[in-house]
């Protein structure tokens, strides 16, 4: 299945190197239309208010964490299909079990590197 | 141990009693800091009459009594106001300064990537391959800052906690204080005991765990 690339992606972060690090790697991987969010909330401002195909978002933020930002978008109609992947630190079993409970698309540890994150996308848009 | 059935006790605290009202009867303008001389002087008058017990007791009271000051004097010279007033704002804010100049290195190193990029898209063939690797592997590395900062805000978060538990410490001397310190900790958030940040390299799952535990969902 070939991958629209022209659909718009939101990432979200609360460190501002990440988000430039991740807008410059989907760059690279051809995905241009990148918009970011600094927090859970914002984040699900602009999702309510756009048309995006694919949510990156940190796990581990204030005053939304990305796992609440998740339980958010699973919980509305609109946005419940929505693929999200979630790029953390929190590599604990339990962490990795309640974002699979909670409905997350796919789950990438940081520190990664590009080829996981193109190899995730590519899984979780190949199933969109 | 005293053992109340035997009525030393209360016979001792009886004669006490009857031997403070006299002095105040003899004394009805009694100044409060007369107290202790009043009540050393009814211990000297009673003296005689107290049992192996009543003067095994008294001299256990004394020495608490000695043991409590001699504890408060070696607090007071370890000076451990010093931690919440001095030390511990002192680190964090080093720490916090840390962050602040990686945060600041880091946009430089993504600045200048960011521009080979752009040279990387004007040039064609092998040239372009090597440059976009490259800058690919720079934007890789440049998430050390994330991990960095993630690691010396627990840090901090330690440190704060070290702070105010000391500061509860000199305060109170007592629990529950830190105890209900504790409980808002464990009411931070529904998720809040996930929170661990970037686990050490020895603990932590890598990708290929994650990718594994993600599979057996399926």
């Amino acid at each position: 299945m070939a991958i629209d690339k022209s659909m718009n992606v939101l990432i979200v972060d609360d460190y501002k190197t990440m988000l430039r690090i991740i807008r410059n790697l989907l760059k690279q991987i051809e995905f241009n239309n990148v918009e970011e969010a600094t927090d859970g909330a914002d984040a699900l401002s602009k999702l309510r208010g756009g048309n995006f195909g694919l949510v990156i978002s940190d796990w581990n933020m204030a005053p939304m964490t990305g796992l609440q930002l998740l339980q958010e978008v699973r919980a509305d109609n609109r946005l419940k299909t929505m693929p999200f992947i979630m790029i953390t630190a929190e590599s604990k079993t339990e962490n990795v079990v309640a974002a699979k409970a909670a409905g997350v698309s796919n789950y990438i540890v940081k520190p990664f590197n590009a080829e996981t994150l193109k190899d995730k996308i590519e899984k979780v848009l190949g199933h969109a | 141990m005293l053992d109340p059935e035997d009525g030393i006790v209360p016979r001792g605290i009886d004669a006490l009693k009857t031997r403070l009202s006299a002095i105040r009867a003899r004394q009805p303008d009694l100044e409060p800091e007369m107290v202790t001389e009043v009540v050393r002087a009814v211990f000297q008058t009673i003296s005689d009459d107290l049992t192996a017990k009543e003067a095994t007791l008294l001299r256990e009271v004394e020495e608490l009594g000695r043991t409590i000051a001699t504890a408060k004097a070696e607090i007071a010279i370890l000076r451990v106001d010093d931690i919440t007033g001095h030390d511990i704002p002192f680190a964090t804010d080093e720490l916090d300064a840390i962050v602040d100049h990686t945060a600041q290195a880091t946009h430089a190193i993504l600045e200048s990537c960011e521009m080979l990029d752009d040279v990387s898209g004007t040039v064609s063939g092998e040239p372009a391959a090597k440059l976009q690797a490259a800058t690919t592997r720079i934007y890789e590395a440049c998430s050390f800052q994330d991990i960095t900062g993630q690691r010396i805000t627990k840090v901090v978060t330690t440190l704060k906690t070290i702070e105010t538990k000391v500061a509860q410490i000199i305060a109170t001397f007592g629990a529950s204080a830190v105890e209900a310190a504790r409980n808002k900790e464990h009411d931070a958030g529904s998720d809040a005991l996930l929170l661990n940040g970037p686990q050490l390299p020895a603990h932590a799952m890598d990708q290929s765990d994650i990718d594994k535990l993600m599979a057996s969902f399926e």
